[in-house]
């Protein structure tokens, strides 16, 4: 099962090296990883994604919470949660192909937000399923580079993450 | 305004450092120069990692935060090795590193090494001082979190020019840590200890199985309680010899792969491991799959992260050892249990102990067997030295024949295995504790990896005493080559060596050397006697091996060698 951790961390100078030397270190995979900067400047977030299957979930939030800057590990439940990711597709696109990758986009509910003679970038937020689904769309034309930012998600309702 | 050099000697005074090790250079020489005035001893050793070592062995000894300095670069690359061993064992140290000045850091100025990064997987925190006048919650928090929770070491690694900066700091007014992400866990969960008190006064063949975190804690008068209350047989990982003492017919030694026959019968079969402060290291355990195959097992730690680390746990309790075990007491205290509840189960072990014992071996062709020198040395010394180990079959056999009576007095690097520790280990316990004996049992390898700081053992009168058990062979190796790859000893025969009685003398401590058994026992009473740091050359009968031995990877109960009557 995939798993989402989001990790509160004091916003220090290697914080972020210690996390991922972490997962390096003890044989965890990281599926995707994203930071910022929270409400609170002093704090930052890090959504994680990893697989559960191979590795048992309770170690990993374990092993982070043994570091020092960690403040708090919340293992997000699908159902009271939400997640987004943000991608960039830059896909190849010719007279012929365009109106149809317009159709594609919208679709989606994605943008455009650059156009050249033979390339469009789309702009898409969403689930991974969404995400997963305009690029398998989009393969067909040629993708000529995808760059998605990884997962974030917050909790549902008036709970704090 | 004050100079941060000299605020940092005065949070050292703050914190109740005694004693500081480490070797000057360029970015800390405004550190050595506030030593000068401090009032606390600074020891020069001849290399880092005879500081890191000697700060960990003082730390291990007396239960107080060891302290180690070096400078940027070679300097801070050599306290790796004795860092990442205070990581494994859980010694509370402060490791303070030089670092280029902050102007030229990332440009590959001269000595700079990225110390932080270097040391990242085998710190339990680390801080890179940017700010001069984070400087003195930096330094109060790396002591804090040192002894604090599961101990370990902190490095803090500090640019030259912070160090000459001026800053504020008041001793009685000290700035606040700022740790919100760290609370260690002290107290268990109650309902957790009642059930482990219930599964206590009901198992038919109990066994506790007690490490190194109740040295850490100070918790070996409650285990001494409660094994003796509930009648439970103990036995001990290596870094946990002491907290029970090993001449008490509960003791069963130490477990694994150079254990006791009767501990390692006695855990496989078992039907409860009451096991506290230890990490089911694959050395106690061996093959994980086999162990205690018929045991609930609970399992008390202050770290969450090594409960169910390595294997299933029935009754998990986080919680620092002292307070769950007096907690525990209370609980099985109510229960009342019946000491003839597990009788059967006392006299099988009874049975082992008595039918396999750990050999004592005479040499039919008269040399000193190992074993002979270590029950001599306890003999002398009446058990009551402290202890300290170089790595190898020195180790173990100091393991096996050493029997313990106190925390804090068998001081071995346990979870690195790192030869050249036990020496400088043996000075740092000597300045803990000046009033006891400080024996470092050595292999011949082991020592000339960091037998130079017999210069440092001479120039302050550390009176330590190096017993080496020479076979001229980095012996447990060969001991492996031996059994496992047709006596083809690979780089294991180390024949070429000093004459170690010469190179104390030439240092200006004193060396003794017995090729006897005859002799031991007077080398050892002249050596100890004597108020000056002693080496002791025992050549031993060079391909003794130590048994009885478990082979990596198979169960504890298959053992080779050794008492197998
Ligand atoms: C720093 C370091 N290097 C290598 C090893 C691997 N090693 C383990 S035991 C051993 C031999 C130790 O020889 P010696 O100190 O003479 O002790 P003996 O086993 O002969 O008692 C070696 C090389 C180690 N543990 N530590």
């Amino acid at each position: 099962m995939k798993h989402t951790l989001s990790v509160l961390v004091e916003n220090k100078p290697g914080v972020l090296v210690r996390i991922s030397g972490l997962f390096a270190r003890r044989g965890f995979n990281i599926d995707s990883l994203a930071v910022g900067e929270t409400e609170d400047p002093m704090l930052s977030r890090v959504t994680i994604s990893v697989d559960g299957q191979d590795q048992p979930i309770e170690q990993v939030t374990k092993q982070l919470h043994k570091l020092i800057n960690v403040i708090k590990i919340t293992d997000l439940d699908p159902n009271s949660s939400v997640t987004r990711e943000l991608v960039l597709i830059k896909v190849h696109a010719t007279s012929e192909t365009r109106s149809e990758i317009i159709q594609v986009v919208e679709i989606f509910r994605a943008k455009i937000i650059d156009v050249s003679a033979s390339t469009l970038i789309v702009e898409v937020t969403g689930t991974k399923d969404k995400i997963e689904g305009i690029i398998s769309l989009l393969r067909p034309f040629g993708l000529v580079e995808v760059v998605r930012t990884g997962k974030i998600a917050i909790s549902r309702g008036r709970k704090r993450t | 305004m004050k100079v941060a050099a000299k605020v940092m000697m005065e949070i050292f005074k703050n914190e109740g450092v005694e004693v500081v090790f480490g070797v000057p250079g360029g970015q800390v020489m405004p550190l050595y120069d506030a030593l000068m005035d401090a009032d606390l001893l600074n020891v020069l050793t001849r290399h880092e990692q005879g500081a890191v070592h000697a700060a960990d062995g003082y730390a291990r000894a007396s239960g107080k935060v060891g302290v180690c300095i070096a400078t940027s670069g070679p300097g801070a690359t050599n306290l790796v090795t004795g860092i990442a061993n205070a990581y494994m064992d859980s010694v509370p140290m402060v490791a303070i590193t030089g670092q280029v000045r902050r102007p030229v850091v990332g440009t590959d100025a001269f000595q700079e090494a990225d110390t932080f990064g270097i040391t990242l997987p085998v710190v339990k925190h680390s801080y890179l001082v940017t700010d001069e006048h984070e400087l003195p919650r930096i330094l109060h928090e790396a002591f804090y979190l040192a002894r604090t929770g599961r101990p370990g070491p902190v490095l803090v690694d500090l640019p030259g020019d912070v160090a000459t900066a001026l800053i504020d700091y008041d001793p009685d007014n000290p700035p606040k840590l700022n740790l919100p992400g760290y609370k260690p866990t002290v107290k268990g969960h109650p309902r957790q200890i009642r059930e482990a008190a219930r599964a206590l006064a009901e198992a038919q063949k109990p066994m506790i199985y007690a490490g190194g975190g109740i040295i850490i804690s100070e918790a070996s008068d409650e285990l001494r309680e409660l094994a003796a209350y509930a009648h439970i047989p103990v036995t001990t990982t290596l870094n946990g010899k002491g907290l029970f003492p090993e001449d008490d017919p509960l003791s069963l030694g130490m477990l694994g792969m150079h254990g006791t026959r009767y501990a390692n019968y006695a855990m496989t079969n078992c039907d409860l491991i009451f096991a506290v402060g230890v990490r089911f290291d694959d050395r106690a355990t061996g093959k994980v799959e086999t162990f205690a195959p018929g045991a609930k097992i609970i399992h008390v730690d202050v770290d969450p992260a090594e409960i169910a680390k390595n294997l299933a746990v029935d009754i998990p309790i986080v919680g620092d050892a002292k307070w769950v075990l007096g907690s525990l007491i209370d609980e099985l205290r109510k229960l009342d249990p019946s000491p003839e509840r597990h009788l059967p189960w006392m006299r099988q072990v009874e049975d082992w102990k008595q039918a396999h014992p750990l050999p004592l071996r005479e040499d039919p062709d008269g040399e000193i067997m190992p074993e002979f020198v270590i029950r001599k040395l306890w003999e002398v010394t009446k058990g009551e030295a402290i202890v300290t180990t170089e790595v190898g079959q020195n180790q173990m056999w100091a393991a096996q024949y050493w029997l313990a009576k106190h925390p804090r007095r068998f001081i071995s690097s346990g979870g690195l295995g790192t030869m050249g520790y036990g020496f400088p280990a043996a000075m740092g316990a000597k300045l803990a504790r000046p009033d006891l004996t400080v024996v470092d049992i050595a292999g011949d390898g082991s020592f000339q990896m960091t037998s130079q700081e017999l210069a440092t053992c001479v120039s302050y009168n550390i009176p330590v005493k190096v017993a080496i058990l020479n076979n001229r062979y980095l012996g447990m190796v060969r001991q492996w080559q031996e059994l496992f790859y047709d006596k083809r000893y690979a780089s294991t025969c180390i024949e070429c060596q000093p004459d170690f009685v010469k190179l104390a003398e030439a240092y200006g401590a004193q060396g003794f050397r017995a090729t006897r058994p005859d002799e031991v026992e007077e080398v050892l009473r002249i050596a100890l006697a004597s108020d000056a740091p002693a080496l002791m050359d025992f050549r031993i009968k060079r391909e003794a091996n130590v048994w009885p031995m478990v082979p990596a990877g198979s169960a504890i109960s298959d053992m080779l060698g050794g008492g197998e009557a």
